[in-house]
């Protein structure tokens, strides 16, 4: 005989058991479960097991799960189980149940351990994407063709909206962060200049740190996090929505409907924020240089001094790109999106993410570009 | 019912009895399913209130809420199914929250669940790795987990085929009669109405009240006002009286 709270299998003859139930099967009544009575059943060689429900009280659906598994187990083994004590309700449901056979996954093909090793296994993904990111610029400079020759089905209303969201709703976050980042500058010059005695310089740092390189660096990122996370987001719940469908099957290009008027305004949009950011960053940088003992008469003639046409540009030719790569990472995710609220999020995710891989790769190459042709 | 001040329906006052199989019908936009959402808590009405065995669900706190909530089996119109969390995951999370279930009584009950809606097996899949109508039959799976004692569909059968359709309907009356549930449901299918229901309210768009109330078949061939016959009878020509 082996037990367990409510259940009881009694051994009889010609292989055949008894599942005795008994008592209140009810939520927290009791912690029996199949687990447990799967070692009594493997205990013996079973040819037969019959219920016994005479000792049984309330019952819900934990009893009805258990009798399941066990029909399965019988089932499997060819081991009669008689069901015929068993109360009508639970009969009925059981039926109802084991209707439609049980569904087997098919198996995935497992990898050796030398085929998970091979490079190409992991290169072909790598190589995947490159090519991908490289169709998705092919298809948006067709699509950009198409705009300048006057073909595109893209709708300048669009175009304005975006750059409305992109643009005047983001000046309160780019201003934080910009005077912040001057500060910082600031007060990183500031330690070594004063070792010096030629604090006045950082005045030349800031400008030059903020025009070339923090302004439309710090822009970017922000307007990463905020905007190419957005387009992800709004493409890919299109995507869940079959809108993206929608626009296909009417013979509409989803990259000249929906992408090109998102791409055209941050590359409108970026420059004129990252300007906007470099003149909070050098105020910025003039609140700590007036901390210390500098004059805002001075900070400002210092940086008009340091600062020139090629360093705005630099700064504004940045912009631009890095405006380019943060719709196109934040597109292409959107696009590509699964059709579920986890997909949606994950292309966010991945907008943000690859976004912030391409500025900090496009940043270092312009750097040396710039470098080598001595600007 | 209203949102804001765009009144969808007034005037609504209807009874449910326990074991009823009881439809919400009515035309395209007549609001059908935002009764149902004040049913359940989501909307709270304009005015007035909802009564559960005799107890304000409106005036309730939050708490009392939750309780009789966990009575309710809800099954909304697209599923509603977790899209992070496999089929196993779903149905178990409501069986995780509220019941003391150790875990194999947790999985015992999650395959039962599912083999009762026909997806025994397919505990590891995704949401979006199955089709539309095992996503319907899915989410009711969930809505049963916690043997309830109502439940509440919204268009259980919509852009279903007409098999998978009768299919939904016989498991809703099977899960109802094991469960002794009351079914409260959103539809305009006409078969599953007169298969299934016994009792009926019927939302009229254009005077914004419900306009007849009882036995969907004997609505159809008895109902005195023409709309709602046309309606059951799928014709055509709409008259208001």
């Amino acid at each position: 005989m082996a037990e367990s709270q409510g259940m009881t299998l009694l051994s009889g003859e010609d292989d055949r058991a008894r599942l005795v139930l008994s008592g209140d099967w009810l939520p927290g009544a009791r912690e029996d479960s199949f687990s447990q009575l799967l070692p009594m059943l493997e205990a013996q060689s079973l040819q037969e097991v019959q219920l016994d429900c005479s000792e049984l009280g309330e019952w819900d659906s934990l009893l009805v799960a258990l009798l399941l598994q066990l029909k399965h187990y019988c089932d499997a083994r060819d081991i009669r189980c008689d069901t015929s004590a068993l109360p009508p309700a639970i009969e009925r449901l059981l039926q109802v149940a084991s209707s439609v056979p049980t569904h087997q996954r098919p198996a995935s093909p497992g990898l050796s351990f030398t085929e998970w090793l091979a490079p190409r296994r992991w290169l072909e993904p790598v190589g995947a994407t490159f090519s991908g990111f490289l169709g998705f610029i092919g298809e948006t400079a067709v699509a950009a063709g198409r705009l300048v020759v006057g073909r595109a089905n893209t709708r300048f209303t669009d175009f304005l909206n975006f750059t409305y969201l992109a643009g005047p709703n983001a000046l309160g976050i780019i201003a934080l962060t910009s005077v912040l980042v001057g500060m910082i500058l600031a007060y990183l010059g500031a330690v070594q200049l004063q070792q010096l005695g030629a604090e006045i310089y950082v005045a030349n740092l800031v400008a030059i740190g903020m025009l070339r390189e923090m302004g439309a660096l710090m822009t970017a990122i922000v307007m990463a996090g905020r905007t190419g996370a957005a387009y992800a987001a709004q493409l890919g719940t299109m995507q869940t929505n079959e809108e993206i469908d929608a626009i296909t099957t009417l013979g509409i290009s989803p990259i000249e409907f929906l992408v090109l008027p998102r791409i055209l305004a941050l590359v409108v949009m970026m420059p004129l924020l990252t300007l906007y950011a470099d003149l909070l960053g050098i105020v910025g940088g003039g609140l700590v240089a007036m901390g210390m003992g500098i004059t805002p008469f001075q900070y400002f003639a210092t940086t008009q001094e340091a600062i020139g046409m090629t360093q705005v540009l630099v700064g504004v030719g940045k912009s631009v790109v890095f405006g380019a790569l943060i719709a196109i990472a934040g597109c292409r995710a959107g696009i590509n999106s699964g059709r579920s609220s986890a997909a949606v999020g994950q292309a966010a995710t991945e907008a943000v993410v690859t976004a912030v891989v391409y500025l900090i790769v496009a940043d270092a190459g312009i750097n040396i570009l710039l470098q080598q042709l001595g600007i | 019912m209203a949102y804001g001040s765009r009144v969808i329906q007034s005037d609504l006052s209807f009874d449910i009895r326990r074991g009823d199989v009881f439809v919400i019908m009515g035309g395209s936009g007549c609001g059908k399913s935002t009764l149902l959402k004040h049913m359940i808590g989501l909307i709270k009405p304009a005015q007035g209130d909802i009564l559960y065995e005799g107890q304000s669900f409106v005036g309730a706190d939050a708490e009392a809420r939750n309780r009789m909530r966990q009575g309710w089996g809800i099954s909304y119109q697209t599923g509603g199914l977790f899209s992070a969390m496999t089929l196993a995951q779903n149905v178990a999370l409501p069986l995780e929250q509220y019941t003391g279930h150790t875990k194999a009584q947790v999985a015992d009950i999650v395959a039962y669940k599912l083999a009762l809606v026909g997806l025994d097996g397919y505990q590891d899949y995704y949401p979006s790795e199955i089709s539309g109508g095992m996503r319907k039959r899915a989410a009711l799976a969930r809505a049963i987990a916690l043997d309830p004692q109502v439940l509440f569909f919204d268009e259980p059968s919509a852009g279903l085929d007409p098999i998978s359709s009768r299919l939904l309907d016989e498991l809703i009356v099977q899960t109802k009669e094991s469960l002794g549930a009351t079914v409260i449901m959103v539809t305009h299918e006409l078969p599953s109405i007169f298969a299934i229901a016994n009792n009926s309210v019927y939302l009229d768009a254009r005077t914004r009240t419900m306009i007849d109330y009882g036995n969907p078949a004997t609505l159809r061939d008895h109902s005195e006002q023409a709309v709602v016959r046309q309606f059951l009878n799928r014709e055509l020509e709409q008259t208001h009286e």
